[in-house]
């Protein structure tokens, strides 16, 4: 039964993972983009949350209605101002400037926030669970960020599929060039995306910042495990990435309970084993 | 004429160091068919990109509708009313035939051409619409990017080298179509290897060579021999 | 019939770089005589970061593959030292070498799988195994675990038979061994190895289908890089006395400060790295003391650079007045031609 709520665990936690990958899998299809400076947003956005529910004394997960069009409007200027500038055949500059970006992000929190841990409240559904069958317990805020996770893959794979606007992502992604011959302003739609996937780090990230302690320099490690779930799942898949997730969160749950000590290793081991045997990923999605 | 549609006056173009048009001037009325020809790298699609939008020129290098329209960006240029099909169809290969047909109409500009009118003009694509483009015919392609173009209810189409890669049938059969586009309101720009075909679909040819017009004037009018000396070079 | 020819490599401001270079080294060597303890030591600090900012930019500005994980082959060769001299009871300095041929060997299987990412991906990846590393080490209770170790006092006396000789003792080998990384590249450069690197830098696709073996090429230079990033690290942790995971395979002093070296200096230029060792090391005499403030600056200073000077101070410099400190030019000359440079 222990087993069986390891398992559970890592498969709720994957969820979370599964936003972090889907917004950095969203820019790299749309624009050819990785940014380093990803999990560092996330943890941007969870101070942002921080400061709009000392402010304004709401439960932090209805502060999402706030964070997320704050970091979508982040988003979409950082793209239009700065990001815009580097894309091209060279990966360099994108790159750099990332990596650039991830230290100044770090580096401005730790000088407004102090490199105190920091947490956020929502009440009592933090400590809520509910049996789902003997002795197996489910807690309540776990399961519904893994809940709002799927919501959130599900709603991006309608807009990219079902929409007009996802139809545009579509096309810029396959063809710069002649996406431009349909009307369409290529720094208008990668600033789009930008916000779009800022939006979705928004909504992981307040819910990072009321699972987990959180400080400026856990950035990072969040980056790496969006990356993790994206390999594992298979570059171009959105449900993969949500597979790519729940695999590595369960990887890590299960490394825990082996040793506490382990827990990140085994994520990062299955991720390699992944690499070395399958490095198309699990699912990927097979190009017309 | 009146007010030319479409007015280039003495075109340079570069791609970086590299000149490839040197003063080429060209005109367009409303509803007329002019075709391009030329050689291979005689700068034929150099000058439709400029048109377009792609490559950038000077402001008032072309005027259309009386428009200096030469630095405009791609995506302007559409929104003005000139859709380019562009050489070698370059679909979207992750979306279908419809979808592709959908994204040429993104911008909503008014007009004809809508998807029941698009598979009215290439009844083939209505039975493939949800295919992957990528899966169609030669042909089919070339259908699905014309119709593409179309979407944007252009008043201006520039057709870059249709038939290229296609068997002359097929060939027969897109250029078939052309009369009706016009006939819906839109000017057409033609640029052709097949000389036949560009003779029989235009009102006044121009042919470049090396990056000049080296002939220029109405498709009746012009022999064998000028056309062959101005292709190649006398 | 093709005229006799031959391939010069020299210019004339080359020539006057190789000897302001050799200068400054002949000075460099005697700083024992000159220069205090903390001198010597932040000397040597510079070397160390002129050779991994050199073969940083050998990887990356050359073979095209960027590397945010390199601090793993620096927490590698530091862990090689302290297992070396605390596990085997070698001397210290012999552990610089065998941290080489320990990181070379690792680099093997790295790289087989590393190589299945492309761009950025890969760039992410060399992450995760640095962090693997790091994870690793502090699993090892014997070399400290999470909180690290020191090296023994006994190990150290045994070096030198005093505290000044084993620090003039460890200044020089740091001076060598940034002279032997450097020498090792220049010459990696003209060979034809280095022919290659520079059409991979160029244009991979066009360097392919010119017959260069792509794959083996990259896969060189890897492993060369892993080899003497190790090596430097072993020699930075003699220098510390003291290794922990967090140190030995700190993303900021292995790799940001490295990367914002060779993009302030000049991505793509063997003389990139010394410009900008010496550019950060002025910028943080002056500014580190403002902490975090500093950090941030930094960060702004190299997206500046990489928007608006992307080939960086020696980049500028190269392009507006055609110099070369380093004989790394290929010129034909002619038999017939009598022009001098």
């Amino acid at each position: 039964m222990e087993w069986v709520n390891i398992v559970i665990q890592g498969v709720l936690i994957g969820g979370l993972y599964a936003m972090f990958a889907a917004g950095l899998a969203l820019i790299f299809g749309v624009m050819r983009l990785v940014n380093i400076a990803h999990g560092d947003l996330i943890v941007l956005a969870a101070y942002i949350a921080l400061m709009t529910t000392d402010t304004l004394g709401i439960n932090p997960l209805l502060a999402i209605l706030i964070v997320a069009p704050v970091m979508a409007a982040i988003g979409y200027c950082l793209q239009r101002a700065l990001l815009n500038r580097t894309l091209g055949e060279d990966l360099l500059p994108p790159l750099l400037v990332t990596f650039g970006l991830s230290v100044i992000i770090q580096n401005a929190l730790l000088e407004l926030f102090t490199a105190d841990s920091r947490r956020l409240n929502a009440g009592a559904i933090e400590v809520a669970s509910f049996p789902l069958a003997p002795g197996v317990w489910i807690g309540l805020l776990p399961l519904l960020q893994f809940v709002v996770a799927v919501a959130v893959i599900a709603a991006l794979q309608l807009l990219f599929y079902r929409t007009a606007f996802g139809r545009a992502f579509r096309a810029t992604s396959d063809d710069q060039s002649v996406a431009q011959l349909m009307g369409l302003d290529n720094r208008h739609i990668f600033a789009l995306a930008m916000a779009l996937s800022l939006a979705v780090i928004a909504v992981a990230g307040v819910f990072i910042a009321v699972r987990t302690n959180f400080d400026p320099a856990i950035g990072p490690a969040r980056l790496i495990f969006g990356f993790e779930a994206v390999i594992i799942g298979g570059l171009g898949s959105m449900w993969g990435t949500l597979a790519g997730g729940i695999i590595l969160g369960v990887s890590q749950a299960i490394g825990a309970q082996i040793n506490p000590g382990w827990q990140l290793l085994a994520g990062h081991l299955a991720f390699l084993l992944i690499l070395a045997l399958r490095p198309e990923g699990l699912f990927p999605k097979v190009r017309g | 004429m009146r007010e030319p549609l479409l007015d280039v006056r003495a075109l340079d173009a570069y791609y970086g160091d590299f000149q490839a048009l040197f003063g080429v001037s060209l005109r367009l009325a409303a509803g007329e068919v002019v075709a391009v020809i030329g050689a291979n790298g005689a700068g034929k699609s150099t000058l439709l990109k400029c048109i377009a939008g792609v490559i950038a020129s000077r402001h008032d290098g072309i005027l259309f509708e009386s428009e200096p329209i030469g630095d405009a960006p791609a995506h302007a240029v559409v929104a003005r009313g000139i859709a380019l099909v562009p050489e070698g169809r370059r679909l979207f290969s992750s979306l279908s035939v419809e979808e592709n047909l959908l994204i040429g109409g993104q911008l909503g500009r008014p007009g004809p051409w809508r998807l029941s009118r698009i598979y009215e003009l290439f009844p083939a694509l209505a039975a493939r619409r949800h295919a992957a483009s990528t899966s169609l015919s030669g042909g089919e392609q070339q259908m699905v990017a014309i119709g593409r173009a179309l979407m944007s209810n252009p008043t201006l189409l520039l057709c870059d080298e249709i038939s290229l890669g296609l068997a002359p049938v097929v060939v027969r059969e897109v250029y078939a179509r052309l009369p009706a586009i016009v006939a819906e309101g839109s000017s057409l720009v033609i640029v052709e290897q097949d000389i036949v075909q560009a003779l029989k679909a235009a009102n006044h040819v121009y042919c470049l060579q090396e990056g000049r017009v080296a002939l220029a004037g109405a498709a009746a009018t012009l022999t064998r021999e000028a056309i062959s000396a101005a292709y190649f070079g006398a | 019939m093709i005229a006799a020819f031959k391939v010069e490599h020299a210019t004339r401001s080359s020539r006057i770089g190789m000897a302001a270079f050799a200068s400054a080294l002949v000075l460099l060597a005697a700083a024992p005589a000159w220069g205090g303890r903390d001198d010597l030591r932040l000397l040597a600090e510079m070397y160390a970061y002129v050779a991994l900012a050199s073969l940083w930019n050998l990887l990356a500005g050359y073979a095209g593959l960027v590397s945010i994980g390199q601090q793993a082959y620096v927490g590698l060769g530091g862990y090689v030292l302290f297992a070396s001299t605390i596990l085997a009871g070698l001397h210290p300095l012999l552990a610089v070498p065998i941290a080489g041929a320990v990181a070379a060997i690792v680099a093997l299987p790295v790289a087989a799988l590393m190589f299945r990412l492309r761009g950025h991906y890969f760039a992410i990846g060399t992450w995760v195994v640095a962090e693997v590393f790091r994870l690793s080490a502090s699993q090892i209770s014997a070399l400290g675990g999470g909180s690290g170790i020191s090296l023994p006092a006994s190990i150290v006396t045994a070096m030198a038979p005093s505290r000044q000789l084993r620090e003039f003792l460890i200044y020089w080998v740091a001076l060598v061994l940034m002279v032997a990384v450097l020498a090792a590249i220049v010459l990696l450069l003209r060979s034809r190895y280095g022919l290659a690197l520079t059409a991979i830098r160029d244009n991979e696709l066009a360097a392919r289908s010119n017959g260069v073996d792509v794959t083996r090429t990259k896969l060189v230079v890897y492993i060369l890089t892993a080899l003497g990033t190790a090596m430097i690290g072993a020699l930075i942790f003699l220098q510390k006395l003291r290794i922990s995971p967090d140190t030995a395979f700190s993303v900021n002093d292995w790799t940001a400060f490295v990367i914002f070296i060779t993009v302030i200096g000049g991505i793509g230029r063997v003389e990139g790295p010394i410009i900008g060792t010496i550019v950060f090391f002025l910028l943080r005499q002056t500014l580190a003391d403002l902490g975090s403030l500093y950090l941030l600056m930094l960060g702004a200073v190299a997206i500046a650079v990489m928007l608006m000077a992307p080939k960086g101070i020696w980049g500028l410099i190269a392009d507006r007045f055609g110099w070369q400190l380093l004989p790394l030019e290929r010129r034909l000359r002619f038999a017939a031609d009598a022009r001098t440079t």
